[in-house]
């Protein structure tokens, strides 16, 4: 266990472990994603309320959940980060941060563009269109703490705090946002609930949300990749690797 | 104790494989050019630098660390700022607090605020807690900033006497030292103590 | 070597703080003034309608009250910061969880509770029914502490950053909207004539959370910017 810990902790090692994953995950999460975009787009019965617009459903709920589990990644490498001290972890941490903005700011889009023909209109100040939106605003906030420090180190650390406070906080944001909206709820605007979803539904759905969480650690890892070169550009192990390419 | 510290500042290493031990009655002088980590050192001894060097240090019983800034507030008067800043460490009397302002010169300034007075007398306020200190490391930086012929060399004879009494000075200074009492230095280009 | 107590220390940096407010009285009436001000910019905004201004003086009244706290906090750490007083509490043997909490409280003392007591004025201004006044007072009492606490976290975070101010609202902002909604859903509440009892305990129930783990992510912040 330990030692696991330690490898991971070790770049050169993480590098070439995750070089042979993506050779494997990259292909896989391609085909995923297109087999369950096709099977969604194409080989489901049309929503009898919705018609075809409840299609967007397979990008829009696969982003939301992976940007929010995204999200607890992130807060755990900066735990891991505080308490280990471990460059590894800093480097996960930040590479989190885009990734998950990019998919909330995904869930967000599609939302308003699955609510203009579904409600009518493009934004709805709905309790979880609300908690995606300061999600991304948690998101940026993380982005943005970290370009401001210019020693990397202790961006690294002030991040991995402002991750955890947030962590502490979604919960209760979402909470007291779910709240506020049923007390505001106008009695007109209705949820297609997901527990009403049609088997023949659900599986194509599986599949994107498995694709999205394959997805994600794909571009986790590329971006770690080239963080680490950037980090340790002056050691040996990578002028080896650039020599060797050069050849 | 400081065991193996390396240091590297925006892609450049300061310093690698230092190693050295402060021991009691030793006045070590750290040198070295502008930009040669001095600073950087006496933080990481004092631990207020956790990240970003490679290495080990380890500190037995309390030091007191004196930096660049005086930290003394402008709103305050020498005796409210003295009396704040040792409160954290140990009891001491009004009387106490006094007879140390007096020592760095400020006596007749105890109850004036601090914006009313000169960089030189804010670092004496600072340099006044030297005087009650009972830490038996004391870890100094550029302590004899701002401050004149007189004061430097009433500080270099406390140095003197708070070593004899079995203490330690680690300080960094671009003024040569006139202490009477044998100094080490340590270059950070050389790394390694004479 | 005799250690003072714990409590005494926390005492005498929470006189410290409040003797150094009180030298400089302009820092404590700005947020006042800028309380005042941007009240009366809803009118302006809104129009002078009583009826719509009754309407949204709960919300209008804690967004600004929220907005004042926001731009004190920046300065909660900075003075220490700058002249170097920060490393010294960081040296000293003092737990800096309490230490963190005393300044916390000192800024919710010129601030927040100042806020509160004067709140009442506002509202009468804003047409807010005076059935709402205590309501709003008690969640501005303890609404104002959890914003101060939470603030702290963003003001330890971003002392060390040359251009904190913005960022600072960026970071914390997400952070005090639990706070608003249940601030002002309490004065809403005791407005339409429920009890805002309920919201109130939730309040306080959000600063017990906040006085226990705050000052942790507070002190993590404040050695992190003292390092960088």
């Amino acid at each position: 266990m330990w030692t696991f810990f330690h490898k991971l902790g070790s770049p050169p090692w993480l590098y070439g472990i995750s070089g042979t994953i993506l050779r494997y995950l990259v292909p896989l999460t391609l085909i995923g994603l297109a087999v369950g975009v096709t099977w969604g787009l194409l080989f489901t019965a049309p929503d009898f309320r919705q018609g075809n617009s409840y299609r967007i459903i397979y990008i829009h709920v696969p982003a939301a959940v992976v940007a929010l589990a995204g999200y607890y990644v992130m807060a755990t490498a900066g735990a891991v980060s505080l308490i280990w001290k471990m460059k590894m972890a800093d480097i996960a941490m930040k590479a989190c941060a885009p990734i998950g903005a990019a998919l909330t700011f995904v869930a967000l889009v599609t939302g308003a563009v699955w609510g203009k023909p579904t409600w009518g209109t493009w934004w709805v100040w709905d309790a979880r269109i609300t908690s995606m939106l300061i999600l991304l605003f948690l998101y940026l906030g993380v982005i943005a703490l970290y370009e401001a420090y210019d020693n990397k180190e202790a961006a690294a650390k002030a991040c991995a705090v402002l991750s955890l406070v947030g962590t502490v906080n979604i919960p209760i944001i979402y909470k007291s946002v779910d709240w506020w909206y049923s007390l505001h709820q106008p009695a007109s605007i209705k949820f297609t609930g997901e527990s009403t979803i049609h088997a023949s539904m659900l599986y194509p759905l599986l599949l994107m949300i498995i694709s999205f969480y394959a997805l994600f650690t794909c571009a986790l890892l590329m971006n770690m990749r080239g963080e680490m070169l950037a980090r340790e550009r002056r050691t040996k192990w990578v002028r080896k690797l650039a020599e060797d390419k050069a050849r | 104790m400081a065991e193996d510290l390396s240091l590297e500042r925006g892609g450049r290493q300061l310093f690698t494989g230092l190693s050295f031990a402060v021991r009691p009655q030793q006045v070590i002088l750290v040198e070295g050019a502008n930009g040669a980590g001095k600073t950087s050192l006496i933080r990481i001894l004092a631990g207020l630098s956790r990240y970003g060097f490679e290495g080990r240090v380890a500190r037995h019983g309390p030091m007191l660390y004196l930096g660049h800034h005086s930290a003394v507030k402008a709103l305050l008067t020498p005796r409210e700022n003295l009396a704040w800043h040792v409160s954290g460490e140990s009891q001491y009397t009004d009387d106490e607090i006094e007879a140390a302002l007096s020592r760095v010169g400020l006596h007749g300034y105890e109850d004036v605020l601090s914006h009313t007075l000169s960089a030189g007398q804010h670092r004496r306020v600072n340099l006044a807690r030297l005087y009650l200190s009972r830490s038996p490391l004391w870890l100094l930086d550029e302590p004899f900033t701002a401050i004149d012929v007189s004061g430097v060399a009433e500080l270099q004879s406390l140095f003197a006497a708070h070593v004899k009494q079995g203490g330690a000075v680690v300080l960094t200074s671009h003024q040569a030292l006139n202490i009477d009492h044998q100094v080490s230095r340590l270059d950070l280009s050389a790394g390694v103590l004479p | 070597m005799n250690t003072p107590g714990t409590a005494l220390f926390c005492a005498r940096l929470l006189r410290r703080q409040l003797v150094l407010a009180a030298r400089r009285p302009v820092d404590i009436g700005n947020p006042l003034l800028f309380f005042a001000m941007v009240v009366a910019l809803f009118p302006l905004g809104l129009g002078p309608a009583p009826d719509t201004l009754a309407d949204f003086a709960p919300g209008i009244l804690w967004i600004v009250a929220l907005l004042s706290n926001l731009l004190t906090s920046d300065g909660v750490f900075r003075s220490d910061f700058d002249d170097g007083s920060l490393e010294q509490l960081l040296l000293s043997p003092q737990p800096l969880y309490l230490s963190v909490l005393a300044y916390v409280c000192a800024h919710w003392l010129v601030t927040g509770l100042l806020l509160a007591l004067v709140s009442p004025v506002f509202a009468l201004m804003l047409n807010l029914p005076a059935t709402g006044i205590v309501a709003l007072f008690f969640s501005l009492l303890l609404g104002t502490a959890v914003l101060s606490l939470v603030g702290g976290i963003g003001a330890a975070l971003t002392v060390g950053l040359r251009r904190g101010g913005m960022l600072i609202s960026l970071l914390i902002l997400p952070l005090y909207m639990p706070v608003l909604i249940f601030g002002s859903a309490a004065v809403k509440a005791a407005v339409s004539g429920s009890p805002a009892a309920p919201y109130l305990a939730i309040l306080g129930a959000m600063l017990s959370l906040a006085v226990a783990l705050a000052p942790i992510a507070t002190a993590a912040g404040l050695r992190i910017s003292v390092d960088a």
